[in-house]
């Protein structure tokens, strides 16, 4: 469970959220939808523990616990997890070395054993498999040289792996061809569970196509300005946000 | 008229004229050798010790740094080799061992060296009559320009000279190792040749041994005369020089056509170092990666400097450095590649990258192109800057810690060097040693 109090956020003086609130049960799937610019990234980056944003005001509650004043890697081991809308590239740096160093840091952070090597191996060949994710790929450095496509079903791996109890899909759909698209949603479908809740952000409909979701909150001005069910997104497509943020300027 | 300014001798300028006078007659070779010492330490009294005005020591003021010239060291003794022969059966080292101790090669404490490689003291050299060799250990004049060079040649008490047969493949690396016997601080001079015959192959590593090259000052030259089509693998761990050591490193290498050459150094440590490499390309078509690691903390120094001579045509050259610097310390990286008129078709890519993890470092690259030939593809670059905060928050976000997801970025930033090196054990070995660097950082 995922619930953002009024949550008041800004870089350099320039205010960005702006008393947002949310609120995602387990099991539920939010979309939020919005223009750019609207301060979809900063929610993410914020909620993750990024660094060079004040938070002014208001919590970010994982499972009832806020979460702000936590270093990133402390948030990730509670639970939560950020899809990037761009996953980095680390030469040198090879990819199992990195999906093992990620998991264990985890578990050693909940107080767990660490997983052997055997365990470690059966858990990614199992995940990756699933997701179409080739074993030459898991021997090269991180994300070094993949498509976009390829870069975005290693996110998916790492979530499969790491079992976080919420994850945060930061326009997940973006520089996917429709192949891509698909194969990337079915790996995050088939990680919803009654446990898990996610925030989908993106401002494309077309996703939602793919990811279907119980709620659709629409994002203006650094707060959410209107929640429905899942045909908002196509009323959306139709109309797009020009009236959203013309009552913002409004406002 | 005309005025000279006379700089007036430094306490450690006196006192190593006093030792070159005191020992000189004492130091192995024949008459001949005694009168190229004698010219040697004749350029290096004009000279001096290198100061900033001299441009490839500009950073780094011997001359003002080097407030003594510590007694030369003794000849080690049977007892000493005893000694250090228990130590080295406590710690079992990989390879032939070839043991320099205080700068004198030790037959008894080394190997036996597989067929095809003959090993030899340079004092033997000196005092034999082996023309080509004697002619070799003046690596074609590489350096002779540097006056640290030259108090190399005046002083050298000894050395090893290794030969490696025509058409040899040498399947064990050789393992050069600098021990000392000495418990007080002293002051070193070898001078080591390694000749590669013609299609030869061969892998000669560096390391130290206990305090050996650690401590005290330590005037070291290493120079690799590579035949027509020979391969040769090279690494030198530098690595952890003490508070007050000064240690000099002169390395020369001249390769023949079609040689293929391999070299990776690592530098740690507290003291003093400065690393110069001269290397000429002779013969036309060879190859060489010359590739280096400072990880320096507190206020830690160290300094490479580079002269790559281009004389022979289609050559390629690859020079990468890599510089950590944390807290306080200062890097220096000067390249220079040269390439002469004849040298057509030359491929030269030098690069050094440092990362700079505080404010408080300091980093001084200065990479050179010299090109009078007018159909190569040189190039240079000089980066420094901080770890990538994208790359550390996508790490965090992972679930690494901060000072972890930092040593997995600077691991791969300097292990890149390293995976290139062709033998498994040493790659293990120096991204051991990077680890082990980067764990103590981490808790500190």
């Amino acid at each position: 469970m995922l619930e953002v109090k009024n949550l008041n956020v800004s870089i350099g003086g320039r205010k960005i959220l702006n008393d947002f609130n949310i609120s995602v049960k387990d099991g539920e799937v939010a979309a939020i939808m919005g223009p750019n610019g609207t301060g979809k990234s900063t929610l993410s980056y914020v909620m993750a523990g990024r660094s060079g944003y004040t938070v002014e005001s208001g919590e970010v509650l994982l499972n009832g616990e806020n979460i702000l004043e936590l270093e990133p890697n402390v948030r990730a081991a509670k639970g939560l997890f950020l899809a990037f809308q761009y996953p980095l590239e680390i030469p040198g740096v090879a990819t199992m070395t990195f999906l093992k160093a990620a998991l264990n840091a985890q578990r050693k952070q909940r107080g767990e054993e660490e997983l052997s090597t055997p365990d470690f191996m059966k858990r990614v060949t199992g995940a990756s498999s699933k997701l179409g994710i080739k074993s030459d790929m898991l021997k090269r450095a991180l994300n070094v040289g993949f498509s976009g496509g390829e870069k975005k079903r290693m996110d998916i791996l790492q979530m499969a792996l790491l079992e976080p109890s919420f994850g945060i899909l930061d326009e997940t759909d973006s520089g996917l061809d429709i192949d891509a698209l698909r194969v990337v949603a079915e790996g995050v479908n088939s990680l919803r569970s009654p446990t898990r809740g996610f925030l989908v952000i993106t401002h494309y409909q077309r996703l939602l196509d793919y990811i279907v979701p119980d709620t659709v909150h629409v994002m203006a001005g650094g707060r959410i300005v209107r929640t429905g069910g899942k045909e908002l997104a196509l009323e959306l497509e139709k109309s797009g946000y020009s009236e959203y943020v013309n009552e913002e300027k409004a406002a | 008229m005309s005025a000279q300014i006379i700089p007036s001798r430094t306490p450690a300028e006196t006192a190593l004229a006093e030792t070159f006078g005191a020992v000189k007659g004492k130091l192995p070779g024949t008459a001949a050798i005694a009168k190229l010492r004698e010219d040697s330490f004749g350029a290096f009294a004009e000279a001096g010790l290198p100061h900033r005005r001299v441009e490839s020591w500009h950073y780094t003021d011997l001359r003002t740094i080097m407030r003594e010239a510590l007694p030369l060291a003794p000849i080690p003794d049977a007892v000493a080799i005893e000694g250090l022969r228990k130590d080295f059966a406590q710690e079992p080292i990989a390879g032939v061992k070839l043991v320099v101790v205080d700068g004198v090669f030790v037959p008894e404490l080394s190997d036996q060296v597989p067929a095809g490689v003959t090993v030899s003291s340079l004092a033997s050299v000196l005092s034999g009559d082996r023309a080509d060799l004697i002619a070799a250990l003046s690596a074609q004049g590489l350096g002779t320009q540097d006056s640290i060079v030259s108090l190399n040649a005046a002083m050298m008490q000894d050395g090893v000279v290794i030969e490696i047969a025509p058409g040899t493949q040498v399947a064990e690396a050789l393992n050069i190792i600098y021990a000392t016997a000495s418990s007080t601080p002293v002051a070193r001079f070898s001078r080591s040749l390694v000749v590669v015959g013609e299609g030869a192959t061969a892998s000669i590593a560096e390391s130290s041994f206990g305090d050996g090259g650690r401590t005290g000052q330590t005037n070291g030259a290493l120079i690799f005369a590579v035949g027509d089509h020979a391969k040769v693998n090279h690494t030198a761990a530098l690595t952890g020089s003490q508070v007050g050591s000064i240690r000099v490193e002169s390395f020369m290498v001249s390769l023949g056509a079609k040689a293929k050459f391999d070299s990776f150094a690592l530098i740690t440590g507290a003291g003093l170092l400065r690393r110069q490499i001269f290397m000429r390309f002779n013969g036309e078509d060879a190859e060489s990666s010359l590739r280096g690691a400072a990880l320096l903390r507190g206020r830690e120094y160290a300094d490479t400097t580079l002269f790559v001579e281009h004389i022979a045509p289609g050559c390629v050259g690859r020079e990468l450095f890599k510089y950590i610097l944390d807290e306080e310390a200062v890097g220096v990286f000067q390249g220079k590649i040269h390439v002469a008129p004849e040298a057509q078709k030359t491929d030269g890519k030098m690069l050094c990258k440092a990362l700079l993890l505080t404010d408080t470092v300091a980093m001084n690259n200065k990479p050179e192109l010299e090109i009078f030939a007018d159909d190569v593809a040189c190039a240079h670059g000089a980066t420094c800057g901080g770890l990538n905060e994208d790359q550390l928050f996508y790490l965090e976000a992972r679930g690494l810690p901060y000072t972890e997801a930092e040593s997995l970025l600077l691991e791969a930033f300097a292990g890149e060097l390293v995976d290139e090196i062709e033998d498994e054990k040493l790659v293990e070995a120096f991204r051991g040693e990077i680890s082990a660097w980067l764990a103590a950082r981490a808790k500190s």
